[in-house]
């Protein structure tokens, strides 16, 4: 029966992150149209959902990986490694295809991913620990075969997929506008995320074993099975996010994305995920994501330096956790327990 | 045997580190045909081991108590923002500058500190919230420019040397050697230990965790001023993105070392070893001209390893 309460406690806990999230980001909205209003034009959302496309898709990734009770900081590299294969296929034998090039980096992705599975479940070590050995193996081997060339000069198909949109527009002064295929890609993603997590087993699974893995393996769920498929999950994300990485900038930089992976950490994390695990949802991270692609376009639609952007993020996140650890302390209250520091 | 410290510790890692340490001592040796005993292979070795040596005792305080700190690197590049500032811009003396950014950075201790002990904020969080800000502000200040051009009594704490001594290496051991002392030798290095290992227990003897854990971040905060200075001092400049690939390094090194990252266990010996294990290695693929991108991913491999190695030698004996 404790178990039933704790689900439905942290239930509400979720749908109260989303529910913030959602409220700052319409007041956000309102300011930012008062000041420039540009701000509430669809050409500018298009802009900036297609732009924050990447960070998304990991997000996602990152999200089902926090869920089960892990973390994962290796997924850059993994990205990095996918692109870079799927570039020198695609380059070296000059294939047109935009197909191939979005099915390359997919089981790259997943065998990396499974690489990190396995070692976290072999180990029982923490998985940032493993996460940051195999960020180092993964980098270190991709920089030294590929002496850190980059890759350009695309075959035309992969140039022309990059424009592709799902429909267009016109604006005011007549230059065309639309909804990109990337963006698209995206929202299909946190719907099938939301979807494995909400309704399949699976799902269920990755919540059980992040709120109490003994618990999980003790009612009979297969540990390496599940942590397997979370860290395979989360490669394949970063495979897919590697190609709209390599489409939109139409270049392959081998250095580009590795360092980046706390920011999308941080991103998931104020979409409402727990690093201790048994808490997040799809909706949270789209819409943490969504957050910081609104600060970013809301400074220099303020003609603000570009540099507070990381100022005002850091203050929210540790305002957010600081909210969220006062709300833990009063429940710990309420029912007499003692939270040890 | 008896009398070999190693066969008294619990810890099986330190005697797999010295293997380590050795086997790659004699592979490199033999490899680059005695080139890495020369005196000037050692002192480069001394040179560039700090660096990550200081970060990496920053790292290790907190990771004792079983929590994790993100933001030493941006603690680290902000105080030298300030030392570079103080220097050029204010012409404060070098002596001046350094107390400047060692008290910046025991203010963001302070900050810290409050942060994860009296607010009860997830380590993890608070410190990737803090890099984040802390980050911000360095570049909010600098606008992402490098500030350079120091006088010479400042460098000579980077590049001069003591009877043949680095000071970069000097000022780490001396640094090493303060961390052991307050570890081993002080009432607040055995409750940390002790809070790292069970908190619950700790608290119920009477020890006032929130003030040990501030006081952790208040010194992991201090030791990422004291590397800021090598920073600065090394680079003859001072930028809001340097040594940010150090910051996962650090974890990794800790637990090379032997810090558990639960928390509770965990020696600077073991450190110190690990730091050299990890710059013979650097230094040995640079003998050897091979790329430096091949020594990290060395590094990761190595952690794994004697994680994979532990795991064997604690599943024989359960």
């Amino acid at each position: 029966m404790i178990g039933r309460e704790a689900y439905l406690v942290n239930k509400k806990i979720f749908q109260q992150t989303e529910f913030y999230l959602g409220i700052i980001i319409v007041a956000l909205s309102f300011f930012l149209t008062l000041i420039n209003p540009k701000f509430l034009t669809l050409e500018n959302w298009f802009d900036m959902l297609r732009s924050n496309t990447f960070l998304g898709i990991l997000a996602l990734g990152e999200l089902v990986v926090l869920i089960s009770g892990g973390i994962d900081v290796s997924f850059t590299a993994t990205a990095t490694i996918a692109q870079y294969i799927m570039g020198l296929i695609i380059t070296t034998y000059y294939i047109d295809n935009v197909l191939v090039a979005f099915l390359i980096p997919i089981p790259i992705g997943i065998a990396l991913g499974a690489i990190n599975g396995a070692l976290v479940y072999y180990t029982k070590v923490h998985p940032v620990i493993i996460t940051i050995s195999t960020l180092n193996a993964f980098f270190g081997f991709l920089m030294f075969f590929s002496g850190g060339k980059w890759i350009y000069n695309f075959p035309p198909s992969f140039r022309s997929f990059s424009r592709l949109q799902v429909f267009s527009l016109v604006n005011a002064r007549g230059v065309e506008y639309g909804f990109s295929i990337f963006i698209l890609l995206w929202i299909i993603l946190a719907i099938f995320t939301w979807m494995i997590l909400k309704y399949f087993p699976v799902g269920r699974k990755i919540y059980a074993v992040g709120g109490n893995l003994e618990a999980a393996r003790r009612a009979g769920f297969n540990i390496f099975r599940l942590q397997l498929f979370v860290y395979c999950f989360m490669g394949a994300l970063a495979g897919l996010a590697s190609f709209v990485n390599a489409s939109l900038n139409q270049m392959i930089q081998p250095n580009s994305l590795v360092g980046g992976e706390l920011d999308i950490l941080a991103a998931a994390i104020l979409g409402g995920a727990s690093v201790f695990g048994g808490s997040g949802s799809a909706g949270g991270a789209f819409l943490g994501v969504l957050l910081i692609a609104i600060i970013k376009n809301g400074l220099i639609l303020m003609r603000a330096s570009a540099y507070w952007h990381e100022v005002i993020m850091g203050a929210i996140i540790v305002a957010a956790a600081g909210i969220s650890a006062y709300q833990q302390k009063a429940k710990a209250k309420r029912e007499g327990e003692i939270l040890v520091p | 045997m008896s009398r070999n410290p190693f066969s008294k510790s619990k810890n099986p890692q330190l005697l797999i580190l010295v293997i380590i340490l050795v086997a790659i001592f004699l592979l490199f040796g033999l490899l680059t045909k005695g080139k890495i005993f020369e005196l000037h292979s050692l002192q480069a070795i001394a040179f560039q081991l700090p660096l990550l040596g200081l970060l990496t005792l920053a790292q290790m305080s907190p990771m004792l108590t079983g929590g994790i700190d993100l933001s030493i690197v941006s603690t680290a590049n902000l105080s030298a923002i300030i030392i570079a500032l103080s220097m050029t811009q204010f012409n404060f003396s070098p002596f001046l500058a350094i107390i400047l950014g060692l008290v910046l950075s025991l203010g963001l201790g302070v900050l810290k500190g409050t942060l994860v002990a009296f607010c009860s904020i997830p380590a993890m969080i608070a410190t990737l919230g803090l890099m984040i800000f802390i980050r911000g502000v360095a570049l909010v200040i600098t606008k992402g420019y490098v500030i350079a051009g120091f006088p010479q009594s400042f460098l000579f704490l980077g590049d001069g040397t003591i009877l043949g001594i680095p000071m970069p290496f000097i000022i780490f051991l001396i640094a090493a050697a303060f961390m052991s002392l307050i570890l081993n030798r002080t009432p607040f290095g055995i409750q940390l230990y002790l809070l790292g290992s069970n908190p619950t227990a700790t608290l119920f003897s009477g020890v006032n965790n929130k003030r040990v854990i501030f006081r952790v971040y208040l010194l992991c905060s201090f030791l990422a001023g004291v590397a800021s200075i090598v920073m600065t001092a090394r680079f003859n400049a001072a930028q809001a993105g340097y040594g940010e690939s150090y910051l996962l390094l650090t974890v990794l090194a800790c637990v090379l070392g032997g810090v558990n990252p639960s928390g509770g266990f965990g020696k600077v010996g073991g450190l110190i070893l690990s730091m050299v294990v990890l710059q013979v290695v650097a230094t040995g693929f640079n003998l050897l001209g091979l790329s430096s991108h091949l020594a990290s991913a060395l590094w990761g491999i190595i952690l794994v390893s004697v994680i994979l190695t532990n795991r064997l030698i604690f599943a024989r004996e359960t």
